[in-house]
């Protein structure tokens, strides 16, 4: 239950958003219908690879209920998708940006590209007259796999003959070399990090009306970041003045990244409202959100670890393949480089590493970020690469990895990033505990009673959360700030209202946001509300992407308290007759100083918007303060995660039967909203593990398009999960102390799964595995190792 | 061509005319405006669609609204009090931080008040098991689990005082 008064930071406060989820009351996009409502369907392209000799759109135009049909043709004039982070290849030179067109204009990439839009007075109609276009394709050669693509003869654009949009590295590949030839050591690993598709249960969905009293637009779109999504589409694609563009992101069902990105259906929509004369709507059915939602992952690599004669990690060397899909998505180019080979130190004080990242142009959906995002990758990549040392050079697990713990802090590595806390072996000694290790061997030999094979695997992970600051991430290449901004609104009852540019969907900002703002003023959580995605009410916002909400989001709303706090003092100071100085703020009252003179906060709020007796010669009547907050750098989550499994050597098939997860995330604010990032996290990172694989086929056709192909993580596909916080470290650099929970079950578990399989199959011969672990696969490994 | 339907919706007689392949999940949201009910897919698999007819939990995107022709129909908005409180399936929900985006929640409540009624003592492999049909994306389905067996107990107790 939920006790009214303060302290809220710190307990499991049951969610404010709850009530309208759970009784139906909830706003999707898909909910709102605007008077004299119109809906959208596109047309898709059924080749992965063609040229478009011409589009007949008359039989359409003429069906039942049509009010327009458009193609790229008639969208020739605006510009392309942007990508919002320049990467330089090694020589120097920027990286292939080839234009990413709203509709088709000549050639279709990708399957599911959009090649025509169809508006009509109802779904139905519309989807049945976008049946009517005839499009004369000439189907071309298509290049859809990663590992090959730079060698095909086939260019998915022309300005990228051998498909390489960029080739980027970072570290000293001579040094490395060097320590290589030097090793006791070298483990080698061939990795795939398997392809995800996002899979928000809600499907992508977008509502554009124009208005022609004062010449505006407001889009209604599921995203998890409006102001970006209308600074990228105003400023860059349409050409439309920012400030007649309101971008309302509603309640959102799910992100996990997909959701960060500015795609062609809604820039359509704006651009066609207009045209059209009427609001209109579109919905993803969920065979299009296979097809068009950016992937994730796709990752083709080798790596390798150089350990010295003590079991030290002295080098480490991994050439990345990146598979960016057909165009350029939002923050595609970032994704396989700074936010992936920055990560790969891991929890470790190798001193040399080197990355090089090939990433390459394919005829497949878009790939950009995904849960995680590059870090995943690098934790996986790391975390296998050092039980597979381990089992090689005969050393526990646990016990070469405490050789190699980063233990003084701060930290720089050698791939960037300077951590600025953490306690590693207390959260690898604390897993281990939560994990019963040691009753491991008993429960080994009952498996092996029962013919079954029980595995045990680690997996200790970094991630850095709410990438910073701006000015270095523009150095790196980065086309947008990355601040927050936050605005504390007191109205004169002492209620207030809080603007975020976070935008939550599913984190439970409304809950997790009011906690901190009760705490500072001494007010009850349900006198706080939390607004949040829509321009035309939250004066700016970067949105929800990697873990940054509360580190960042939160930080510049506790600067926005901090404010109103030191305005509410000088309102106080003159009513108690005192001077600015000695009044002070607790418990939601100003007291001077020593005495029991004292003003409520609600009394100091009615005074700043009654001002009657009021300093007026020196200070603003009212009470609402805005805030932005640039953090001076990431915040580093650190954890342990353990897996035990069981494999049925006869079948291939594995169960998790146990999964116990310890992470430091800094302070906490809600440990029962934490826990639940947790779990969600670890189901994706499991789904990717042992379920999840995006397949295309060698022409291109996606072969995993609706739920019955591509095998999501259902109640019955998983374990009981075993999640206690750690004593977290906090964070140094935000006032909060808080780090970032979104995305570690995603990044650490994916390799504590696999670990444990191969720890399981190691009697048979079987040295290595690729995700998903599928039973065919696994049962395929056990019998190419008996050969 | 018009089909005329009469069917039952959350206690309320409902009388229309429809195209013949009017879904129900379609009539619900776009016709009756009953948005609680969401659609998450197209091959009946993620059951966020899941509504209860004649007491039954299905996912309403496979039925033609003309298939349930005066049958009773109860959908989220059904099942919610109207005096602010919530269906102890809600309310165990809620405590138990089964659910996040919310987007899910609607069908996994109306799946889990059938799997309930009509098993009241599941175990939790056997609660895991009748919620195969729903699909959550945030939760990692722990705490949903929780939830079905945290409301299990207070609605069986709720029957037993009754």
């Amino acid at each position: 239950m939920n006790a009214a008064r303060a302290p809220f930071i710190g307990r499991s406060v049951e969610r404010k958003e709850d009530y309208r989820f759970l009784t139906g009351a909830g706003q999707y996009t898909d909910d709102i219908t605007l008077p004299h409502q119109s809906y959208a369907c596109f047309l898709r392209s059924p080749h992965a690879h063609a040229q478009i000799r011409s589009i007949d759109t008359a039989a359409a135009r003429a069906a039942p209920g049509v009010l327009a049909v458009f193609t790229g043709k008639d969208l020739a004039g605006i510009g392309g998708l942007p990508c919002g982070w320049l990467i330089k290849s090694t020589d120097g030179s920027p990286m292939k940006e080839p234009k990413h067109p709203v509709l088709a204009e000549g050639t279709v990439r990708y399957a599911g590209e959009q090649v025509a839009l169809v508006v009509a007075e109802t779904r139905a109609q519309a989807k049945a007259a976008a049946g009517l276009i005839e499009v004369d394709y000439e189907a071309l050669p298509v290049v859809s796999d990663t590992e090959s693509a730079s060698s095909s003869k086939t260019a998915v654009h022309r300005e990228a003959p051998d498909n390489l949009c960029y080739t980027w590295a970072i570290g000293d590949a001579g040094a490395v070399d060097a320590a290589f030839k030097k090793a006791a050591h070298v483990t080698r690993l061939t990795l795939v990090n398997n392809r995800l598709i996002p899979n928000a249960i809600e499907p992508r969905a977008a509502n554009a009306a124009y208005t022609r009293a004062d010449d505006s637009y407001t889009l209604y779109v599921t995203s998890q970041n409006p102001h970006v999504e209308r600074l990228l589409m105003t400023a860059f694609v349409l050409g439309l003045p920012e400030h007649k563009v309101r971008v309302v992101a509603p309640d959102v069902g799910g992100g996990f990244g997909s959701k960060i990105f500015l795609y062609a259906e809604e820039t359509a929509l704006v651009w066609a409202s207009r045209r059209v004369g009427r609001p209109i709507k579109w919905t993803a059915e969920r065979s299009e959100s296979f097809l068009t939602d950016a992937h994730g992952r796709d990752h083709v690599t080798t790596a390798e670890l150089a350990l010295d004669g003590e079991g030290r990690f002295v080098a480490l060397r991994a050439h990345t393949t990146a598979n960016l899909g057909a165009y350029l998505s939002t923050f595609a180019s970032c994704v396989p480089t700074i936010l992936y080979a920055t990560l790969l130190a891991g929890q470790y004080t190798t001193p040399l590493i080197y990355c090089e990242v090939k990433a390459v142009f394919t005829n497949t959906a878009p790939v950009d970020a995904y849960r995680g995002a590059g870090r995943p990758e690098a934790s996986y990549l790391i975390e296998r690469l050092v039980e597979r040392a381990a089992h090689e050079l005969r050393i526990d697990p646990v016990e070469l990895r405490r050789r190699n713990f980063i233990h003084k802090f701060p930290y720089t590595t050698p791939v960037a990033l300077t951590y600025d806390t953490g306690d590693y072996p207390a959260t690898l000694e604390h897993a281990v505990e939560i994990a019963d290790v040691a009753g491991y061997a008993a429960r080994k030999q009952a498996s092996a009673g029962k013919g079954l094979l029980r595995g045990l695997g680690y997996s200790c992970y970094i991630e850095a959360c709410g990438i910073a600051p701006s000015n270095i991430a523009g150095a790196l290449g980065a086309r947008a700030g990355l601040f927050e901004a936050g605005e504390v609104r007191v109205h004169p009852t002492g209620k207030v209202t809080v603007f975020t540019g976070s935008h939550s969907h599913g984190q439970g900002h409304e809950t997790t946001f009011s906690q901190v703002v009760a705490d500072k003023l001494g007010i009850s959580i349900e006198d706080i509300d939390i607004q949040h995605g829509d321009t035309g009410k939250v004066l700016f916002g970067m949105g929800t992407y990697g873990s940054r909400s509360l580190a960042v989001g939160g930080t510049a709303i506790l600067k926005a308290v901090d404010k109103v706090i030191a305005k509410g003092k000088k309102i106080a100071a003159h009513l108690l007759e005192a001077s600015d100085a000695d009044v002070e703020f607790e418990h939601g009252e100003f007291r001077v100083a020593g005495t029991d003179r004292k003003k409520s906060f609600a009394e100091v709020a009615l005074t700043a918007y009654v001002p009657h007796n009021y300093p007026l010669d020196k200070l603003e009547p009212g009470l609402n303060e805005n805030a932005f907050y640039d953090p001076p750098n990431f915040t580093f989550p650190a954890g342990t995660y353990v897996c035990e499994v069981e494999v049925d050597p006869q079948t291939g098939a594995v169960r998790i039967d146990r999964f116990s997860a310890s992470d430091d995330f800094g302070n906490v604010i809600n440990p029962m909203i934490v826990e639940g990032q947790v779990h969600g996290g670890l189901a994706q990172g499991i789904g990717q593990a042992l379920l999840e694989g995006c397949r295309y086929s060698e022409e291109g056709q996606l072969l995993t398009g609706s739920f019955v192909d591509y095998a999501m993580p259902r109640a019955d596909d998983l374990p009981h999960f075993n999640v206690e916080l750690a004593r977290g470290t906090p964070c140094t650099h935000n006032p909060l102390g808080v780090k970032g929970c979104g995305e570690a079950g995603a990044i650490g578990s994916p390799a504590a799964v696999i670990n444990a399989i191969l720890d399981a199959l190691a009697p048979l011969g079987v040295s290595d595995l690729d995700m998903p672990a599928t039973p065919y696969r696994v049962w395929e490994a056990i019998r190419s190792a008996k050969r | 061509m018009g089909v005329p339907i009469q069917l039952n919706v959350n206690g309320t007689k409902v009388t229309a005319e429809v195209d013949a392949d009017t879904l129900l999940s379609t009539f619900l949201r776009e016709h009756l405006r009953l948005t609680g009910t969401h659609v998450g897919c197209d091959t009946a698999s993620c059951g966020a669609c899941t509504v209860h007819l004649q007491g039954r939990a299905i996912k309403s995107c496979n039925v033609l609204v003309a298939q349930v022709q005066g049958q009773d129909i109860t959908t989220i908005e059904g099942i919610t009090p109207s005096d602010g409180s919530l269906h102890p399936m809600q309310a165990a929900f809620r405590a138990c931080h089964g659910l996040q985006c919310g987007f899910c929640t609607p069908g996994m409540v109306m799946s889990a008040i059938d799997l309930v009624l009509h098993g009241p003592h599941a175990t939790e492999a056997e609660v895991r098991e009748g919620l195969e049909g729903n699909l959550c994306r945030c939760t990692g389905y722990q705490n949903i689990v929780k939830a079905v067996l945290t409301a299990a107990r207070t609605m069986d107790a709720g029957r037993q005082s009754a």
